[in-house]
């Protein structure tokens, strides 16, 4: 996840992740890291970061920081379920997955190189 | 040839949604979406979303999920339809470079199973839960791209490429993406991305050449390239074997 504050808020960081930041904790499906102080909104970055061992790289003189991906299970997914991914078609409006709850669907990823 | 078979499937709960993964976003992606006058969701992923959230490593790939939101498949390589296979090699033009003549006859043998591939894709359209094709939720986890610690980091560094990039700042980028494509050496779309990006010409292959170009060679900035790598490795270890 792309950052230009290290203060998202709750919202942000789920769209952002897949982590959505709970009373229990910061939770990915049915896995759950407990987390202190998630009731917070916005979101102290480098502190989730560290709980759920997302990896942050600066470019400070640019402004920008990358939140990479949790690691957790060693695999890619840490569950089945699937993220709500949220994403723009050409008229920019913002599309969510979980608007097709319902049917069976095939997410098909691409390149124009 | 994705969108006969949307439409085919689609009065049976099924629907594609294709997403274009780009760091150029809508630039780079326009002209290719219009062409293919889509009648279902058409996304652009300017961040590579689907890398970090659904382990997508190359492109095409698909990702199957059910009725509820669960995974049934995780991102694997999605041939196009068997009866389309190999409609772009015959349209191509004759008077292409050598380079591409060369990166059209490695392409031709990337291992794919069209046939096996898509009657499992209708086995479970049909049968949904039932077909022997959709995976239990562990299988799926376990299924998706093995990331560790050092991936995850080069993820990270992916992004900030992607977005220096975006904000004009190309320099800056490069040592990002070399750090993104040695952290995380399974994934061919962090290093297409990246080669993507330093156009060769401004014909309309100009991103598709992947790699050093025939003027100015000593310029690439990257270690590797589509066709030496694809040499490397061996063009039929491009992609793994599908699996039902």
């Amino acid at each position: 996840m792309l950052l230009r504050s290290l203060r998202v808020s709750k919202g942000e960081l789920e769209a952002g992740t897949g982590w959505q930041l709970k009373p229990e904790g910061a939770c990915q499906g049915e896995v759950c890291i407990p987390m202190p102080g998630s009731a917070g909104d916005p979101v102290d970055v480098e502190a989730v970061a560290k709980a759920i061992g997302m990896p942050l790289v600066a470019a400070p003189e640019h402004g920008l920081w990358a939140l990479g991906p949790a690691s957790i299970g060693s695999r890619a997914l840490a569950s089945a379920q699937a993220p709500d991914l949220r994403l723009p078609g050409l008229d920019g409006k913002e599309f969510r997955l979980s608007s097709l709850r319902g049917q069976k669907v095939l997410l098909y990823a691409w390149a124009p190189y | 040839m994705w969108q006969a078979l949307r439409n085919e499937l689609h009065p049976k709960g099924f629907e594609l949604v294709t997403v274009g993964l780009d760091s150029q976003g809508e630039a780079g992606c326009r002209a290719f979406i219009e062409a293919a006058k889509p009648e279902q969701r058409s996304l652009i992923d300017r961040h590579h979303v689907l890398a970090e959230l659904f382990g997508v490593i190359n492109i095409p790939s698909s990702i199957w999920i059910d009725e509820n939101g669960m995974i049934v498949r995780p991102a694997e390589a999605a041939p196009a339809p068997p009866q389309a296979a190999s409609g772009m090699a015959r349209s191509l033009p004759a008077e292409l470079p050598q380079r591409f003549k060369e990166i059209m006859a490695e392409a031709a043998k990337i291992r794919k199973d069209p046939e096996g591939y898509h009657a499992a894709l209708r086995d479970w359209v049909e049968k949904g839960a039932a077909s022997r094709f959709a995976l239990k939720p562990d299988e799926v986890v376990e299924r998706s791209r093995p990331r560790d610690d050092s991936k995850a980091l080069g993820h990270a560094h992916f992004q900030l490429a992607a977005q220096l990039e975006i904000d004009g700042h190309h320099e800056a980028a490069i040592p990002h993406f070399r750090e993104a494509h040695r952290l995380v050496p399974d994934s061919w779309t962090f290093r297409r991305q990246a080669w993507s990006l330093e156009k060769v010409g401004d014909g309309p292959l100009a991103r598709f050449w992947q790699g050093p170009g025939p003027d100015a060679p000593g310029a690439w900035p990257y270690e590797g390239d589509w066709l030496s790598d694809v040499r490397a490795i061996g063009a039929e270890n491009y992609s793994e074997p599908w699996r039902p």
